[in-house]
């Protein structure tokens, strides 16, 4: 199964320890699964308009010289930061899709993993204090952040199996639990036309939120529907450009505990993720309701969305 | 009834349905008398792909048997050296399996007991908690930890030889316990905190915990309240062998016990036994398969239990990956379960021995699936303790038997390659080839 | 006092040195600090001692406790005081899921709110909350009392067997088979007694009872859904 963990910021000053802490809170959760981990973080809006961090098994061979090679294609300057396996390549907003297509084209193992203003996802296979390393994510800075570490159930532990999965621009997904009927969902997705690579049942509610906000659904709604459209066990924490979302099934099973203070609103599989976080001694701590969805979002006050079931 | 002609016209010969059988007609008629469900005891009684479907290869040129006696084959087995400051050593590798005190009688617990330690080997409380019986009797006790957590206490769990975290049984993947007010005499309430006489249901899933990265921490409790000292087993009933033991040893398991849809239980829907779960022999090879993907095979043991009947069925177990095997219903049958010497009682019960599995009524003639003080009276735990290491020695000494022909000095030596198949499914479910070939379906890197 | 920093020392040196207490007793106080919400703090007690926890824990605090008071002078994580025996286990602050889960006795009191599942499968236990519980609240629950000064969450009781259930404020909902039941004389005494001990000032008479209507109790084809 899994642990998660979730930081958004409230205090800006924080933001440059944001990677810090939330490399140490999922290093905390290692217990709870080692096969692979993951990190979503939201930090400053890219100069150039927008982010892909893409993830390649052979990033010598892919990464050489591809800021180069994109603008040959592109006809215009892109930058590219590598990062272990992974790269953050920016490019301006207007050219998202030639940049996706030119990347498709030029380098095929290339996977994306996240497209956005804010977001970058890095995930490998391997124990939670060796991912974060490689990535130096605690060296990053940000707004907030999601992370989950995976005990696999079911699906095969590879790169593309680990959370966070992308479920749209700057939007993202990370589940705790086991979905029981996540075989036929994936089929009736893939047969829409959406792209699900791994069978990882998180990776399912990933594309079945993705699919439905493609169709009209605000991520709230989707979140909503997902309570009569998902069957089994879940705890899905979800990040936007703007802030974060938490919803648990109606049977609420599997952990889920948050902390609030003037500084911060964050997310534990357990406590012991929250204990080293400032003034935690002070915060606000509860668990989520079964079934209702939560939001916070920068520069409004948090509140509780109506009970869906 | 023949298709001679009968004033010139010829007959048609009736023929019974395969589909809608005697069998399955009686049910339905049984349904809608009733209203209820049937609930029965056992395990699946349906045929399906067993260990019967394979055959050993024994000795030839390319290889050379044992002399029996003196060159030894060796049948010890330990359970739990993970973890455990003191795993449990056995003599032979077939343990008994866990079985309620209240589905069983307390005499049939102590003669499983007293057979059990003859024969150096373990027997595994049930749903319902641990007796004096069983554990004076018992010299190695394996308590269950169940989802009902019946009796469950400290000082119990402090003095068993090992804990068996029961997530399910073969059975029925996916159900609790269930025992019926017959059964629920003053003893048994008393035990399991409920009133008497009443059906007791147990609930499916533990109170405390859902999930392997939540049992983690269930098994961190345990071990220490035990001090670390014992082994944690985790018993799955045949479902997903490969994911599930996967996930028993990243939950932090010493042993896993991974029981076929053939193993019994004392009482559930007859819907639930026939048609959930997985033959053993499905089961075996994918759980050590998960054992080897993580290097963890024989440091982490496997039993398995489910139709476990001979030393033949021990020796397959074994030779494919299992550490040791469990007994349950077999173990039964050696106390005296469904013997025809009560078979007059078993007609008056609208049955006949071989077939009686209402033990949820608590009115077994042979005293051993029963509360009913007279019927209990009629097994001699003394005397059903020596049948039962009778029937252990059998086993093993079959089971040293096989291994010596094909050249073993020990009965874990047994390997896949010391087997054959016999038909196409039990070559698939096995991964055994068929006898005279190399093949078995969904090999790798061949083309059918 | 023997004060125990459970970071720098450790969880398993600190089980073993409480649980070396039942067989010779050296100190009879304990101050554990540090706990940050570590699992498994304080299992398995089989002796009269007082032990305060600064800080909130992990799950399991306090599992299978005999004998032994455990002061919880923060939050407890799930399954605190599961299975315990006999004694008496304070929480100050908030008990996730599972609080007192098929605790056979003794006496849990949770100052705070208790989430989902409280009182699950007990089976003799006492547990007392100042706050509210949350849903499947005394789910089977067999045998002991579960007061509850706040309010319930839904399903409260399904599939009850004999134990009691007073609640002060609202119930969401009632599980199956359990009814609200009448309020004799002797279930005040037994609820003033519980109120007293689970040192809470709510008066008996506010209190509704809740029990077993006692349908399940043999199989009925009606019940089976």
């Amino acid at each position: 199964m899994c642990g998660i963990v979730g930081l958004f910021l409230k205090d800006k000053s924080l933001e440059p320890a944001l990677g810090r802490m939330l490399t140490s809170m999922l290093i905390t959760m290692t217990d709870r699964g080692s096969d692979s981990a993951g990190i979503a973080i939201y930090s400053n809006a890219a100069e150039a308009g927008v982010k892909l961090t893409v993830q390649s098994g052979t990033p010598e061979i892919d990464f050489g010289g591809l800021a180069e090679d994109l603008k040959n294609v592109l006809g215009a300057e892109v930058s590219v930061t590598e990062r272990d396996t992974h790269a953050v390549i920016e490019v301006s907003s207007d050219q998202v899709t030639a940049a996706r297509a030119a990347l498709a084209q030029i380098r095929p193992n290339v996977r994306v993993l996240s497209v956005g203003e804010a977001i970058e996802i890095y995930k490998e296979v391997g124990r939670p204090d060796a991912v974060a390393q490689r990535f130096e994510v605690g060296r990053m800075s940000g707004s907030h952040g999601i992370g989950h570490t995976r005990m696999a159930t079911e699906s095969a532990v590879t790169t593309m199996g680990a959370h966070p999965f992308s479920t749209g621009p700057d939007q993202c997904l990370v589940h705790n639990g086991s979905l029981s009927n996540h075989n036929s969902l994936r089929r009736r997705l893939r047969r829409d036309g959406v792209h699900i690579e791994t069978e990882n049942d998180s990776e399912v509610a990933a594309a079945y939120l993705t699919h439905k906000m493609q169709n009209g659904s605000t991520l709230g709604e989707a979140l909503g529907s997902s309570l009569n459209d998902l069957d089994g066990f879940f705890t899905f924490v979800v990040g936007t450009k703007d802030g974060f979302g938490v919803l648990r099934d109606p049977i609420a099973c599997k952990p889920a505990v948050m902390a609030e203070t003037d500084q911060y609103v964050a997310f534990g599989s357990e406590y012991r993720a929250l204990v080293d976080l400032p003034g935690i001694e002070f915060a606000r701590v509860w668990e989520p309701e079964p079934a209702t969805v939560y939001f916070w979002i920068h520069d409004t006050t948090p509140v509780p969305e109506d009970r869906a079931a | 009834m023949t298709d001679d002609p009968k004033d010139g016209i010829p007959q048609t010969v009736p023929i019974q349905s395969a589909i809608f059988s005697n069998a399955a007609n009686a049910e339905i008629r049984r349904a809608a008398a009733t209203g209820i469900y049937d609930i029965r005891g056992g395990g699946a009684k349906r045929k399906v792909p067993h260990l019967d479907d394979l055959l050993f290869l024994g000795a030839s040129m390319s290889r050379y048997p044992l002399e029996g006696y003196r060159e030894k084959c060796d049948t010890k087995v330990t359970l739990g050296t993970r973890f455990a400051e003191n795993p449990i050593e056995l003599d032979i590798p077939i343990t008994i399996a866990g079985m309620s005190f209240g589905a069983l009688s307390g005499p049939a617990k102590e003669a499983l007991g007293r057979g059990a330690t003859l024969a150096g080997t373990s027997t595994t409380t049930g749903d319902g908690g641990m007796t004096e019986e069983e554990r004076v009797h018992s010299h190695k006790l394996v308590y269950q930890y169940l989802p009902s957590r019946y009796g469950m206490n400290p000082d119990d769990l402090r003095r068993a030889d090992a804990i068996e975290i029961v997530v399910g049984q073969g059975a029925k993947p996916g159900g609790g316990g269930m025992l019926l007010g017959q059964k629920i005499s003053d003893r048994v309430a008393e035990m399991r905190r409920l009133p008497q006489g009443i059906d007791q249901r147990s609930s499916c899933r533990h109170p405390d915990w859902t999930g392997p990265d939540d049992l983690e921490i269930k098994i961190l409790e345990l071990r220490e309240i035990t001090g670390w000292r014992v082994p944690i087993y985790i018993k799955v009933g045949g479902a997903r062998p490969y994911f599930d033991t996967t996930l028993a040893v990243k939950a932090g398991a010493d042993v896993v016990v991974m029981d076929g849809m053939e193993g019994g239980t004392a009482a559930t829907q007859n819907v639930f036994i026939e048609h959930v779960g997985l033959p053993l022999l499905a089961c075996i090879p994918e759980a050590v398969r998960a054992l080897q993907d993580m290097g963890m095979h024989r440091e982490v043991q496997l039993v398995v239990s489910g139709g476990i009947r001979s030393g033949a069925d021990v020796a397959k177990a074994l030779a494919l990956g299992a550490d040791a095997v469990s007994i349950g219903t077999a173990a039964l049958i050696a106390l005296g379960d469904n013997d025809p010497r009560w078979e007059t009682e078993y007609n008056k019960l609208g049955t006949t021995a071989g077939a009686y599995d209402d033990w949820h009524e608590g009115r077994d003639p042979a005293g051993i699936t029963t509360q009913d003080p007279d019927l209990m009276a009629r097994l001699d735990p003394v005397e059903g303790g020596r049948r039962l290491n009778n029937y252990l020695n059998v086993l093993t000494l079959e089971a040293q038997t096989i291994a010596r022909a094909c050249g073993k000095n020990h009965v874990l030596n047994l390997e896949p390659e010391d087997l054959c198949a016999l038909t196409m499914e039990a070559a698939a479910m096995a991964k055994i080839p068929l006898a005279g070939t190399d093949w078995y379906p969904g090999k790798p890197d061949t083309s059918y | 006092m023997k004060v125990f920093d459970l970071e720098t020392e450790g969880l398993r040196a600190l089980n073993a040195a409480l649980n070396e207490q039942s067989v010779a007793r050296d100190h009879a106080v304990w101050e554990i600090v540090s706990p940050k919400g570590g699992h498994a703090i304080a299992v398995g007690l089989d002796a009269p001692l007082d032990v305060t926890v600064r800080g909130s824990t992990g799950y399991y605090c306090a599992g299978m406790n005999k004998q032994a008071t455990v002061h919880i002078a923060g939050s407890a994580g799930p399954g605190v005081a599961e299975n315990m025996m006999s004694g008496k286990v304070i929480v100050d602050g908030d008990a996730s899921q599972y609080a007192g889960a098929t605790g056979n006795g003794g006496l849990l009191v949770v100052k705070g709110n208790a989430s989902s599942r409280c009182g699950i499968s007990m089976k003799g236990i006492d547990i007392v909350v100042h706050g509210n519980v949350g849903h499947m609240s005394a789910f089977m629950a067999q045998a002991g009392n579960l007061v509850v000064c706040g309010d319930a969450g839904a399903a409260l009781g399904d599939s009850l067997y004999e134990a009691r259930i007073f609640v002060r404020g609202t119930v969401e909902s009632l599980g199956a088979d359990c009814v609200e039941k009448e309020m004799r004389p002797e279930h005040l005494k037994i609820l003033e007694d519980l109120l007293q001990r689970g040192e809470c000032d709510a008066k008996p008479e506010e209190f509704k009872r809740y029990g077993s209507a006692r349908q399940f109790y043999h199989f009925n084809i009606d019940n089976a859904y």
